[in-house]
């Protein structure tokens, strides 16, 4: 495994007005490894996404790409260096259709500029495909019109489209069933396989266990600490989630009772 | 207005799922209705679902325009004359083009009330400068010539930092006319109209998008300050003539040859017709979801049978009076035809038009893929107040001059109304051009008819436009709550 992080976040202090929501976290992602971020509710693990989508500027810190510090100003800023995000809220436009929310910001275009639907539209179906959605009558279909799981695999759909480096998922899987949330665990590890860093957030121990290699709990805004999946337990996990610490893992206890 | 070049680098198709994709048949992937397999039936039920589902398209106002239709010409003996028939079009023209401005400020959920005094006050630009070789300087007193200039630089500079480069073009155009008293030639002055009414919208924008006033309120201070200004410029219960002035005057008063209406009809009906029928064509050939020959066919008869009976009809002579013969499709119809089309395509073809309905269908995904919606917003009024301005100068022609209430009343109103009544959605997100030709189709007819009957006071055009525009906005609202989330 490589040693320096295809994306590292350092010390990064995030408020909303009186409230601070992260605490200098630090937060890296290597190439080729599935890194699971996990954390209760409010833990602030969305937050640390929109930082590194460019949707929150951050009050404090610094992002490295591959070793480098870059700036990230707006999601435009993200997209460039291949870092693509499946947000919670699936940010889709309901009144598109399935290929014009994937394409969204990003249109192919014809010589004359104007939209080429053809090409976006092939490549659409052949993402989906690549997902085994089955569900879904046709990709012209308004997203208003989809179940909530086919909306997710939509915004899962639209972030894999692109040639990217790093993907970020947050909560891929909480609206669907049983076979697509394999579907999505298979492509978050086969993503991490091909040689991209992949952030996965769940609330499903059992899923992280499954296809995490390293795991970073959040405790109330700070990092409780960064493992190997291999190296932690499934119970300790758990712990480190509700109370910030386990054994001698985690903050230490006076940081994770004043945290409290 | 189109996009700049996207920055981000052209991207390889799916590679991390290259495998799989090829693995899975396309039947497999099963989009049963893509891969040019849609027949008749399947778009017939497609088209019924989206019906249930809230997407009713062109469907209320089409069955108001024919039950109006109906109505009128079975209880008035008028009504189904040419000479009254042929009115219809130059009486909505003003509406229709104010309203299909105002869809683009719609589409984004947002609203413009002074549409109908901006439009009123850039045709006053036009009317002074026609009327007085170009020179509005000498004409405007009390420094607001000065205020104009002011106003114009000022949407200048917020459309050169926003990078709205057509609007920029437009704004030094308009500029120019105004200083260097060109606007003597009257397509100048009406330039001067409508690059006016583009400075007025971009500011609009601006205090809308940058400094974060609600819509209603910017544009209701807005609708009451160009009221004010106009009658500045004209001097209180003043009124500067157009008649005399063939170009202008023409628009709203004279008509295209028959021989040159039929090839009006031919261009665009045919033109609509061939693009159509290629498209689906085409896409049909590269396994694409496409919409099935029979539809197109049909739907381009039927707009070509409409089109072919309306020239045929208006090619007829519809003056009751011995003399000079009137006939022929009128100058206006032909502007709204170049309107609608240059906007479809603009909202359909384009990235900006893309743009613009994710903005209106949810600003903060918009914003995530990358996209200004401020911009987008400030675009939108731009265009609309551009547009609206295209309507101030029909209005003009129609009047025959600019009056100090010129835009006033509820030529607003029925505008927003027309786009309403169209199936522009007051939510955001969901509109077309066309709606507005469409809606402003019924909002005139019902004046028109009722001035027929006798015995029905006028008060009742109020109620029963009222009521069509209620029916509209119920419709609109049902099928937002009927929507699964
Ligand atoms: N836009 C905002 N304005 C103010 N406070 C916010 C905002 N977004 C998040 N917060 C606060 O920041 C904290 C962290 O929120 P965040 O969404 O990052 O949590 P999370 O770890 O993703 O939780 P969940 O598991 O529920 O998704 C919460 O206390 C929340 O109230
Ligand atoms: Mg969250």
């Amino acid at each position: 495994m490589s040693s320096t992080p295809i994306l590292e976040m350092r010390g990064i202090n995030k408020s909303f007005g009186a409230v601070q929501v992260l605490h200098s976290v630090d937060f890296r992602v290597y190439a080729g490894e599935v890194m699971a971020l996990v954390g209760d509710n409010g833990a602030g693990k969305s937050t640390l996404v929109k930082c590194v989508a460019g949707i929150y500027p951050m009050d404090s810190g610094e992002i490295l790409f591959e070793g480098a510090p870059v700036h990230i100003h707006g999601p435009r800023d993200a997209s460039a260096l291949g870092i693509e995000i499946v947000y919670q809220d699936l940010a889709l436009c309901d009144n598109l259709d399935i290929v014009q929310n994937m394409f969204l910001g990003r249109e192919n275009l014809t010589s004359v500029r104007t939209l080429d639907e053809g090409t976006m539209e092939r490549r659409a179906r052949q993402t989906l495909a690549g997902l085994s959605v089955r569900t879904v009558k046709s990709v012209r279909q308004v997203v208003s019109e989809l179940s909530g799981g086919q909306r997710q695999t939509t915004a899962i759909a639209k972030a894999v489209l692109w040639n990217n480096r790093v993907v970020l998922l947050d909560e891929p899987t909480a609206a669907l069933g049983v076979a697509q949330t394999d579907q999505v665990l298979d492509l978050v590890r086969r993503l991490a396989t091909n040689g991209l860093g992949v952030v996965l957030i769940s609330h499903n121990m059992n899923d992280v266990m499954k296809v995490a290699d390293r795991i970073t709990a959040l405790y109330l805004g700070k990092v409780a600490a960064e493992v190997k999946t291999s190296e932690i337990t499934h119970a300790q996990v758990v712990e480190l989630i509700t109370a910030g610490r386990t054994g001698n893992i985690g903050l230490k206890p006076a940081e994770a009772a004043q945290s409290a | 207005m189109t996009e700049p070049t996207p920055t981000t680098p052209t991207p390889a198709p799916a590679p991390v799922l290259a495998n799989t994709a090829a693995a899975a048949a396309p039947t497999e992937a099963g989009f049963s209705v893509d891969a040019g397999a849609t027949n008749l039936k399947e778009a017939f039920l497609g088209y019924v679902t989206r019906i249930r589902g809230g997407e009713v398209g062109a469907l209320p106002a089409v069955a108001g325009l024919v039950l109006l239709l109906v109505v009128f010409s079975t209880t008035t003996k008028i009504f189904l004359t040419r000479g009254n028939l042929a009115n219809l079009p130059t009486q909505a023209a003003p509406t229709i083009l104010i309203g299909m401005g105002l869809v683009f400020v719609l589409l984004l959920g947002e609203i413009d009330l002074s549409a109908g005094t901006a439009a009123g006050l850039a045709s006053a630009g036009m009317a002074i400068a026609v009327n007085f070789h170009g020179n509005l300087q000498t004409q405007l007193k009390g420094g607001m010539f000065g205020a104009y200039i002011v106003v114009m630089v000022l949407a200048l500079i917020v459309a050169a930092r926003e990078r709205l480069w057509p609007g920029v073009i437009a704004i030094v155009f308009g500029g120019v006319v105004l200083v260097t008293h060109i606007g003597s030639n009257q397509v100048l002055a009406i330039l001067l109209a409508v690059t006016t009414g583009t400075s007025i919208g971009i500011l609009t924008g601006f205090l809308r998008a940058r400094v974060g006033i609600p819509s209603f309120v910017v544009t209701l201070a807005l609708f009451l300050a160009w009221q004010g200004v106009l009658i500045q410029f004209l001097g209180a219960g003043n009124s500067f003539p157009t008649q005399r002035f063939k170009t202008i005057n023409a628009l709203e008063n004279t008509n295209i040859s028959p021989l040159w209406s039929w090839v009006v009809l031919i261009v665009f009906v045919g033109g609509y017709g061939a693009f159509t029928l290629y498209t689906s064509i085409r896409r049909r050939a590269q396994q694409l979801s496409a919409q099935p020959v029979s539809i197109v066919v049909g739907r381009f008869a039927i707009l070509a049978l409409l089109g072919a009976f309306s020239v045929f009809f208006l090619n007829k002579n519809r003056n009751p009076n011995k003399g000079h013969v009137i006939r022929g499709l009128p100058w206006v119809v032909l502007l709204i035809l170049i309107v609608l089309v240059a906007m479809t395509l603009l909202l359909s073809k384009t990235t900006f038009g893309r743009h613009l309905y994710a903005s209106g269908g949810n600003a903060e995904a918009a914003r995530r893929a990358g996209i200004d919606v401020p911009r987008m917003r400030i675009a939108a009024f731009g265009i609309s107040s551009s547009l609206a301005a295209i309507g101030g100068v029909v209005l003009a022609s129609k009047q025959g001059g600019v009056p100090a209430d010129a835009g006033g009343g509820n030529t607003l109103l029925f505008a927003v109304g027309a786009a309403v009544v169209g199936g522009t959605s007051l939510f955001g997100g969901r509109g077309r051009v066309r709606d507005a030709v469409l809606g402003g189709l019924v909002i005139t007819i019902i004046p028109n008819g009722l001035q027929l009957h006798p015995n029905v006071g006028a008060s009742y055009q109020y109620v029963i436009t009222g009521g069509f525009l209620l029916v509209a906005a119920a419709v609109d609202a049902l099928s937002r709550s009927r929507r699964p989330t």
